[in-house]
């Protein structure tokens, strides 16, 4: 396998910036070229849904990388041209300006679309959180808001819910689930999340179904619950999952399904990869399809493919891991706390709130979490090593 | 290479410390970042770029003039 003498990556965010990074950090000297849909250079996603909407930061502060060191990479960043169509054959990106762009290796870091309720298009106060934009936008609407509804109990709903509350907003968070992350924490620790947000005097509805956003004179004035009830609000956010941004890849001859399905190898097509929340990759170790909507895995997995570009030939196999921080707590999870896993309290005490928790599904190790103590954490992650891959796999 | 951390950033992953162990570690009680070498000797260098690279907050500034 030859180097290609160019190198295109359609995302400007998290995974396209770290697929240039770990080119050039790996030696790669060819033409590089970045395309961003928004017109911001490269910022930081977790941000936005705390310090950012907080007001804590400056929109600045969360930009991923100085001029200087954007500069420095010696890539080419086409900003605010969002890619539009892809030809796998001829490895050309089409941007929505008309640019045409090839590259001897094509990388798809495209992230997600937040999904939307049905319901009345164009409703004012009703808003979605996954760019800058976005967050602005909110942050704008809660400084004058007294009541919000967050609809949505994954972990972005319960951040927005946690920062909308310290910004002085009466905030309702409203999710299908017994407790918030009841997913991806396991039904003890999102218990212990719920008790958090009750305390600091986030109002949970749970286990409560959304029927539709109630609205007057082209305003939203409410959620209208499954039960008929209506909270009022004058600010609702739609926190309900996102689903990978492929629309631009319809027709391109790539399989979609659930994100672009790649190989072990995060390989779409020949010269063609994935990287990051749009890749749904064949995991090695656990021997399915997996789709990760993560932080880390953007950086791990764009590192991967500029290995895999550069012929290094690696299964991409990663531990997943991700981390929230809410009011005071500052949770870690590596691996995946599966369904029925039975969760025992390794180092420090559930009552200090402060603990390292482990998890065992079929007397395997399948997940290590941390309340406020991240090093300790990271330090029990090395049961999880000691596993077979397979152990991570969702039960059928 | 000179190495700054902006411990406000830093949300206690811990991949620096996997990457370069010799150049990072965590606070036991919260898990920021601790730089146990602002500028390392070449060897690290490569390692630093990565962990750099990688670190999930953007808390970890290189310059790379001497």
């Amino acid at each position: 396998m030859t180097t290609p003498s160019s190198v295109v990556v359609a995302g400007a965010s998290a995974a396209g910036l770290g697929t240039a990074e770990a080119l050039r950090r790996k030696g790669y000297r060819g033409r590089l070229t970045v395309l961003g849909a928004e017109p911001h250079p490269p910022y930081d996603r977790p941000p936005l849904s705390k310090q950012v909407l907080a007001g804590t930061w400056t929109p600045e502060r969360a930009r991923l990388r100085t001029r200087e060191a954007l500069d420095a990479l010696d890539a080419e960043f086409l900003l605010g041209d969002p890619a539009v169509a892809l030809d796998v054959a001829a490895r050309t990106v089409r941007t929505a300006s008309g640019r045409t762009v090839h590259g001897g290796a094509v990388v798809i870091a495209t992230g997600l679309r937040p999904r939307t309720l049905p319901g009345p298009d164009g409703l004012a106060g009703v808003h979605v959180l996954r760019s800058l934009d976005d967050a602005r936008a909110l942050r704008a609407e809660l400084r004058s808001a007294e009541r919000a509804v967050v609809v949505g109990d994954g972990v972005l709903g319960a951040e927005i819910a946690a920062t909308a509350h310290t910004m002085g907003v009466a905030v309702t968070l409203v999710g299908p689930q017994p407790a918030p992350m009841a997913r991806q924490l396991g039904p003890t620790v999102a218990e212990l999340l719920a008790a958090l947000h009750r305390e600091h005097g986030v109002r949970l509805r749970l286990g409560a179904a959304v029927d539709a956003l109630t609205g007057h004179g082209g305003r939203v004035d409410g959620v209208r619950l499954g039960d008929g009830e209506v909270l009022p609000a004058e600010v609702v956010v739609v926190a309900v999952g996102a689903v990978p941004d492929t629309a631009w890849l319809t027709g391109s001859g790539l399989t979609l399904d659930d994100g672009v399905v790649c190989d072990a190898y995060c390989r779409a097509a020949d010269g063609i990869y994935a990287a990051g929340d749009v890749a749904r990759w064949h995991h090695p170790g656990l021997g399915e399809p997996l789709r990760l909507e993560n932080r880390t895995n953007a950086v791990e997995q764009s590192a991967a493919v500029a290995g895999n570009i550069l012929g290094e030939a690696r299964p991409y196999a990663p531990i997943p891991y991700f981390w929230t921080d809410q009011f005071d707590a500052r949770i870690h999870v590596h691996g995946r706390p599966l369904p029925g896993a039975e969760m025992t309290v390794v180092d420090g005490a559930v009552a200090d709130r402060r603990f390292v928790a482990q998890y065992r599904h079929r007397g395997r190790v399948v997940a290590v979490l941390g309340w406020n103590m991240p090093k300790q954490a990271r330090a029990h992650r090395q049961a999880l090593l000691a596993e077979p891959m397979d152990a991570f796999a969702v039960p059928s | 290479m000179k190495i700054t951390v902006d411990e406000e950033k830093c949300c206690g992953a811990g991949q620096c410390v996997l990457i370069a162990p010799e150049v990072f570690d965590q606070r036991e009680e919260d898990g920021i970042v601790v730089l146990l070498d602002a500028e390392p000797a070449d060897g690290h260098h490569t390692a630093v770029r990565e962990a750099a690279s990688v670190c999930p907050a953007a808390a970890i500034r290189l310059s790379e003039s001497t």
